[in-house]
């Protein structure tokens, strides 16, 4: 942006903690790089009920806001800045957001789950309007004016009447606020926004087009040294034996480290470390506990059940199966998947004086915090967490295990240790989202109705919480294994009003790899199977697919949705498919909606697709998408996160597949797990229904749930070939057109 | 083996020494130059996100060794295409369209969008996805990143 924000970032990165004076209280701000978290008074408050947790504002001015949540790449940043400068009415360059330091910010929960402008910024929202209410308390005594008399504007105070405004400074000088959040405080009034729900320039953008920005792969701290992992060839190996006399010739090499399977080469300089992790020789034992990739699905109903989850019952579904018109019947399966950030994952990492403090792009710094601790012994409070934005990770990629290799080597070498993962490691060891198989039935009534719907999903059963850290796994060290159940159920249940509906969930005690959340975790999977078996039931029962939906939903805003995103696709009513006589290029469209979780965000979209019928590839030339999230705090970046969703979403679908021997993960580059690339990439048009006087709901992950179902009831429009397993490669393509 | 080097960095001459001749570029851009544009992606050719120029052609930095360029070869790197006070036509176009998410492959798009601007100012929709089809970008920005080369070629 401007030369003064270029500063500001640059001393928080190097100074790992700016915040203004005041909030420091006189405390040297260089000296807390390394610094002494429980031990040394830090007076930075960071509970979740303090106003000071949240923000402080500045002798100079301007307001400094400290958000749990972390910016991915998802404008968060520059949404939590316009909510606070909106509730605080500051200017929005007077705005500095700290993000994601577990010394400095209060921990509200990872970023994920679409919760960022959800729970965090009302959180942010409620802080800063708790703080501005005391602003004009404080003005009021000492003016001796009424509150209501009073009005904020600029980051002043002062009379409607006119007269002098008074500074914030000036109000809070000599520090803090002192103050508990006031959740029924009363917030601004839509009506009078002057930043919430507009489309403000993002306040990175510019650093990044510049080659400005500090990337956690760009961090340095001084007296660091280089790290590079040296991974087993197979997941369960077992490290034998190390030759250190095959890497002796490195330059710099300063040390191998090793402790039980953790195999690592520290070295003065980079690209040593790179030579060095290819040269080593070590022997590792003989592990091939991985299914045949090719009998993956039968793999997953034999695995072991640890519960049901039962996520809807409405009346008797087996029993109103029985009593059906016609029954339908269908498996469908998605794939493993990477999550394929463009940049490995990086960490660095200083243990001394018995306190570790890691850099890390963690999307959840606080409970990483819990788990570094964990594998090293030191007691929470020993640790300290510092956010730097990295690579997008859509999830819970590599960011959280580099940071715990991190730890590892910077305690085994007394020094700062940066670890950068390959391009490999990433592909290879990133936790993977999971093979998803899904059970369906449906019953039809005489007008072709759903009468009875029963479905089982078959899902891991640990899918959030804390991932296990490769590092301590790998090295034998204790685990913060709080693995939680998760989300990954969520949107089996329906959002139609069916009148016999049975949606269950079976947890598997086991998933061949490290189960993770990807963007979208469940919700896509579960949605796609939801919605493209419904539209079976629409193609069975003669009737156009929009038709078929809206006749089964009660909700005003969901078919508000339907309705919107069909007239921008110029949806036609008809029954598909449309199943061209001649030509090598079949076209159709198909549609598909979600609520997500069933109580927030509504999406839904329309894919066009071309299926060449001779090579069975298919392209998505147009994806249609319309979202209501309630109130919206930046139109501009939720259009960016309706274009990331489904782009990465239509690559998901058409082509993604983790590949896998009986020992390892075999697809370890671009190569062999390709993405979308330009030439094939959709025109993306997109609509948002703005609901200002609502809540706002999250944005980062549902639209993402409507592509695959869009996709493959698309496919069915153009050919009458119904894809039921992802990704819809071409040689399932044409094996479903020879089926049919 | 200490192999000796003479660059033109982004104008300036660079006078470098590295253990071993088979350092990369983009190490030395990195870590000897302290330059955060160029980035490491896979360090295989295959996504971009390191892309320099070198004499004028957009190159892969992590799979460019150094002792294959010629001495005092002409680098320029995304700090050196331009700066927040004077912008590089297509830097400021990316401004312009918000074309970023994580932003992690934008150097690459960037460096490799000017590199196309250079040999052809009015490329279609069409070149503009062919030259960029190399270039991977995950958090899906591509129609923001093609419409900012379209702007930036002023045929938008
Ligand atoms: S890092 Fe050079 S092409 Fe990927
Ligand atoms: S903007 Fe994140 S990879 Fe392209």
């Amino acid at each position: 942006m401007n030369a003064p924000l270029l500063s500001r970032r640059n001393l928080l990165l190097q100074g790992g903690a700016l915040v203004v004076g005041f909030a420091l209280s006189g405390r040297n701000a260089q000296a807390q790089i390394f610094a002494p978290v429980a031990t040394d008074g830090f007076s930075k408050p960071v509970a979740p009920d303090q106003v000071d947790s949240f923000l402080a504002l500045g002798a100079d001015g301007r307001a400094t806001i400290f958000s749990g949540k972390v910016d991915l790449g998802t404008g968060i940043e520059t949404a939590m800045a316009q909510i606070a400068a909106e509730e605080l009415d500051l200017p929005l360059d007077r705005v500095t957001v700290v993000q994601g330091d577990t010394a400095l910010t209060p921990d509200q929960g990872p970023t994920y789950g679409s919760l960022s402008i959800q729970k965090g910024g009302v959180e942010i929202r409620q802080a800063a309007a708790t703080a501005r209410a005391r602003l004009v308390q404080l003005a009021s005594e000492r003016l001796g004016l009424p509150a209501d008399a009073l009005a904020t504007e600029n980051g002043t105070v002062r009379p409607k009447s006119g007269g002098k405004a008074i500074n914030y400074a000036e109000l809070v000088r000599g520090g803090r606020l002192d103050l508990k959040v006031d959740p029924a405080v009363a917030t601004k009034d839509p009506a009078t926004f002057a930043l919430v729900g507009k489309s403000v320039a993002r306040i990175d953008i510019p650093e990044k087009i510049t080659g400005r920005f500090t990337y956690m792969q760009d961090y340095r701290v001084p007296g660091m040294v280089h790290a590079r992992v040296v991974r087993p060839p197979t997941i369960g190996a077992r490290l034998e034996s190390v030759d250190e006399a095959s890497v002796a010739s490195v330059p710099g090499l300063i040390k191998v480290v090793r402790q039980g399977n953790f195999l690592a080469v520290v070295t003065e300089k980079e690209w040593a470390a790179v030579k060095a992790a290819g040269l080593i020789k070590a022997t590792w034992s003989k592990w091939e506990g991985l299914p045949e990739q090719d009998k993956l699905w039968q793999h997953v109903r034999a695995t072991k059940v640890t519960k049901d989850d039962v996520t809807s019952s409405t009346g008797d579904a087996e029993a109103a199966l029985g009593q059906a018109a016609r029954t339908l019947e269908a498996s469908y399966d998605f794939a493993i998947h990477t999550h394929g950030s463009i940049g490995p994952s990086c960490a660095i990492a200083v243990f001394a004086d018995g306190l570790l403090t890691c850099w890390t792009a963690s999307q959840m710094t606080h409970a990483l915090r819990k788990q570094l601790a964990a594998m090293t012994g030191l007691a929470p409070e020993a640790v300290r967490c510092i956010y730097v934005e990295g690579s997008g990770c859509y999830g819970r990629n590599g960011h959280e295990d580099a940071a715990g290799d991190a730890a590892l080597l910077a305690r085994a070498v007394g020094r700062p240790v940066r670890v950068q993962w390959s391009r490999a490691d990433e592909h290879g060891w990133d936790p993977k989202g999971p093979p998803t198989l899904i059970d369906l039935k449906a019953g039809l009534d005489g007008q072709g109705n759903v009468s009875a719907w029963s479905s089982q999903f078959h899902v891991p059963e640990g899918a959030a919480g804390n991932v296990p850290l490769v590092a301590a796994d790998l090295a034998g060290l204790p685990h913060e294994t709080a693995l939680a159940p998760g989300n990954v159920i969520q949107n089996s249940a329906l959002p139609y009003a069916f009148p016999n509906v049975r949606t269950v969930c079976h947890r598997l005690a086991t998933t061949p790899f490290r189960p993770s959340w990807i963007r979208t975790p469940g919700r896509m999977q579960n949605t796609y199977a939801n919605e493209a078996f419904l539209d079976e039931c629409a193609a069975a029962a003669g009737a156009d697919p929009l038709d078929y939906r809206l006749r089964a939903l009660k909700d005003p805003r969901g078919i508000a949705v339907l309705k919107r995103v069909a007239e921008i696709a110029g949806w036609q009513a008809r029954t598909p498919p449309v199943k061209e006589a001649s030509g090598d290029v079949l076209r159709g469209r198909g549609i598909s909606y979600v609520k997500y979780e069933l109580n927030r965000t509504y999406v839904a979209g329309v894919a066009e697709v071309e299926v060449d019928r001779g090579t069975g590839r298919v392209r998505v030339p147009r994806f249609f998408v319309v979202q209501d999230c309630g109130q919206i705090i930046n139109p501009d970046g939720v259009r960016n996160q309706l274009d990331g969703n489904v782009i990465q979403t239509v690559s998901r679908v058409l082509m993604e597949e983790v590949t896998f021997d009986r020992g390892a993960v075999t697809s370890l580059d671009w190569a062999s797990y390709p993405i979308l690339a330009f030439p094939d990439v959709p025109e993306v048009v997109s609509d948002l229904i703005d609901r200002p006087t609502e809540k706002p709901w999250g944005a980062g992950e549902p639209s993402a749930a409507i592509v695959p179902a869009a996709i493959s009831n698309a496919i069915f429009d153009a050919t009458g070939a119904r894809l039921r397993s992802v990704p819809f490669t071409p040689a399932k393509v044409k094996a479903a057109l020879q089926a049919t | 083996m200490a192999h000796q080097l003479s660059l033109d960095v982004n104008g300036r001459a660079a006078h470098l020494t590295v253990d071993d001749p088979d350092t990369p570029l983009l190490y030395v851009l990195r870590d000897d130059l302290g330059l955060h544009g160029p980035r490491f992606g896979c360090g295989l050719g295959q996504c971009g996100s390191c892309t320099v120029h070198v004499d004028g052609q957009a190159v892969r930095s992590c799979i460019t060794p150094v002792s294959g360029l010629k001495p005092g070869a002409r680098i320029v790197t995304l700090e050196g295409l331009g700066g927040p006070d004077r912008l590089h036509p297509v830097q400021a176009a990316f401004i312009e369209e918000q074309a970023a998410q994580c932003g992690y492959c934008i150097n690459g798009m960037i460096m490799q969008s000017a590199a196309l601007l250079n040999e052809n100012p009015k490329p279609d929709e069409t070149a503009i996805r062919q030259a960029l089809a190399q270039n991977l970008c995950r958090c899906g920005t591509h129609l923001r990143i093609v419409r900012a080369v379209r702007r930036a070629a002023g045929t938008l």
